[in-house]
């Protein structure tokens, strides 16, 4: 800790004192600043809980967006059961609890004078930097597979206008129609995500378009919850879903847009009416120029503090993290928020972070009235991160309806509960 | 280096009740992603403000052992030890 920024703390509760009848005595000294990139699950959780443990602190949000829309539960607008609108916030009651929402990007960290300079120019200095930045998708990783060609077989892997894109494409399909999804090898955000997705638009077309088949050609060999969706699918979607691991050709290398035609690794080639491509990610570009990610692409941390192992004074949250065995889950980066908030707060006082505890519960919707889900806890130390032995794991195989209910309505109340805890 | 010593002072009175909390800060943080910031629960997740720090650390040992029936809390209390538990009690029913 340097000393400007312990004078700035002390300044800060000095300050702070006063409401305590005590005098205020702040000799033009200001306040300990904090700066938040990315206004997600990671980083709106870190901004509220920084301004939640220490008030006098300064936190600035950095966000470009004036709204965000969630990728949980983005599946249920795919799906048709929830409008776009019921998923997208706004940072209104941030800004109301003293966060100061800078409306822009950010351009680049400036890591020897510890400022942030944003897209419009401004620059913002801190004392302390939570970075949570989300992912950026691999352009042509997949051959063929560029910006332009998410228009034509969109991706919805980072929520909004893509969600509707994919939304407006199944409505528009015809019934006897073929949905293909090709889905990442991992690590990837929401690994649970394109099964849930695959459940969410089984339900519509057994609806609306009965016929209809889809066809899931994925570069792994099994994935999240994977009995429970298989077991929801042959009970709920007979027949309707074809999952092809990589070990059967499943692995997309090619796309053509004109033709909406995949091509596998063995040249394979599947046309569909609507195809839905979700392409291999890595960290989101301000966490990748700024020296935060290593060679994989992702972030490594010391998950005492989630503060960057390669820049000291640094926080990464989220996706753009290498956090496993927690998963990139928007519930696992509002955790890893709270833990760099906390632990900045310590920091910022030259006190050592409280000991990181974080925890993930992913409920995945498979039909009416049925959702499943996988839950951990973990601990973080600076030499690793680790789920606590013989706790977490997924619902149970065997379990009833009723079980299915109720965790299709502990979904929703969880949504209700983490959407409010960022945005409320 | 008065108003340093005086900031300082301000410093150490309030360090240790910070301290004192900041386990089970942190812990009570991975209980609101479901019940919620001020732990009123929501749409079917119970509350736990102001619940009984008795009922409170019963329930949360009784999902621990599967001695009470749950969805996703006989996964979740297995990774507390009992410690953590009477604090996340203790925490609970006292937040008004």
């Amino acid at each position: 800790m340097t000393s400007l920024s312990r004078r700035r703390f002390l300044a800060g509760a000095a300050g702070a004192s006063a409401t305590f009848g005590m005098p205020a005595i702040v000799y033009g000294q200001a306040a300990a600043r904090v700066v938040v990139i990315g206004g997600g699950f990671g980083g709106a959780t870190a901004a509220r809980y920084l301004k939640k443990a220490s008030p006098q602190l300064q936190v600035t949000l950095v966000e470009p967006n004036r709204r965000f829309v969630t990728c949980p539960y983005s599946n249920l607008v795919i799906g048709g059961w929830r409008k776009i609108d019921s998923i997208s916030f706004g940072y209104d009651r941030l800004a109301k609890s003293g966060i100061t929402v800078a409306q822009d990007s950010a351009a680049a960290i400036e890591h020897d004078r510890k400022r942030v300079r944003l897209a419009g120019g401004r620059m913002l200095p801190y004392d302390r930097l939570i970075v949570s930045p989300g992912i950026d998708i691999r352009w042509n990783a997949i051959a063929g597979y560029d910006e332009k060609a998410a228009q034509a077989m969109p991706h919805a892997w980072r929520a909004g206008e893509q969600t509707l894109v994919l939304r407006r494409q199944l409505e528009s399909m015809p019934d006897g129609g073929l949905f293909v999804m090709a889905a990442p090898a991992n690590p990837f955000r929401c690994p649970p995500g394109p099964y849930e997705r695959v459940s969410m638009i089984a339900s519509y077309l057994k609806q609306s378009k009965p016929r209809s088949k889809i066809l899931i050609l994925d570069a792994k060999e099994n994935f999240s919850k994977q009995p429970l969706f298989q077991d929801a699918w042959a009970k709920l979607y007979p027949g309707m879903i074809e999952w092809v691991p990589v070990g059967k050709d499943g692995k997309v290398v090619k796309v053509d847009v004109r033709t909406k035609t995949l091509e596998s690794e063995f040249g394979q080639q599947h046309k569909a009416a609507v195809a839905n491509v979700i392409p291999p990610q890595m960290a989101a570009k301000i966490a990748r120029d700024s020296g935060l990610a290593d060679q994989s692409g992702w972030c490594p941390i010391d998950a005492s503090s989630f503060e960057s192992r390669l820049v000291k004074g640094v926080h990464v949250v989220g996706d753009a993290t290498i956090a496993a065995p927690m998963p990139k889950s928007g519930f696992a980066a509002s955790s890893q928020g709270k833990v760099a908030a906390l632990a900045s707060v310590a920091m910022l006082q030259g006190k050592t972070p409280p000991a990181a505890a974080m925890v993930n519960t992913c409920y995945s919707h498979v039909g009416k009235d049925y959702a499943i889900s996988v839950a951990g806890v973990y601990r973080g130390t600076t030499e690793r991160l680790i789920e606590v032995p013989d706790s977490g794991g997924t619902s149970p195989r065997q379990w009833d309806d009723e079980n299915r209910r109720l965790e299709s309505i502990y979904a929703d109340g969880w949504y209700a509960s983490i959407t409010s805890e960022m945005f409320g | 280096m008065r108003i340093c010593g005086f900031s300082l002072l301000i410093a150490l009175i309030a360090a240790p009740a910070f301290a004192q909390s900041a386990d089970v800060t942190i812990l009570a943080a991975t209980c609101s992603g479901c019940h919620g910031a001020s732990a009123d629960g929501s749409g079917g997740i119970p509350g736990l403000r102001g619940q009984q720090q008795a009922y409170l650390a019963n329930q949360l040992k009784a999902f621990k052992a599967g001695s009470r029936p749950a969805t996703v809390m006989n996964r979740l209390a297995k990774g507390y030890t009992d410690d953590e538990i009477a604090g996340l009690a203790l925490h609970f029913s006292r937040l008004r």
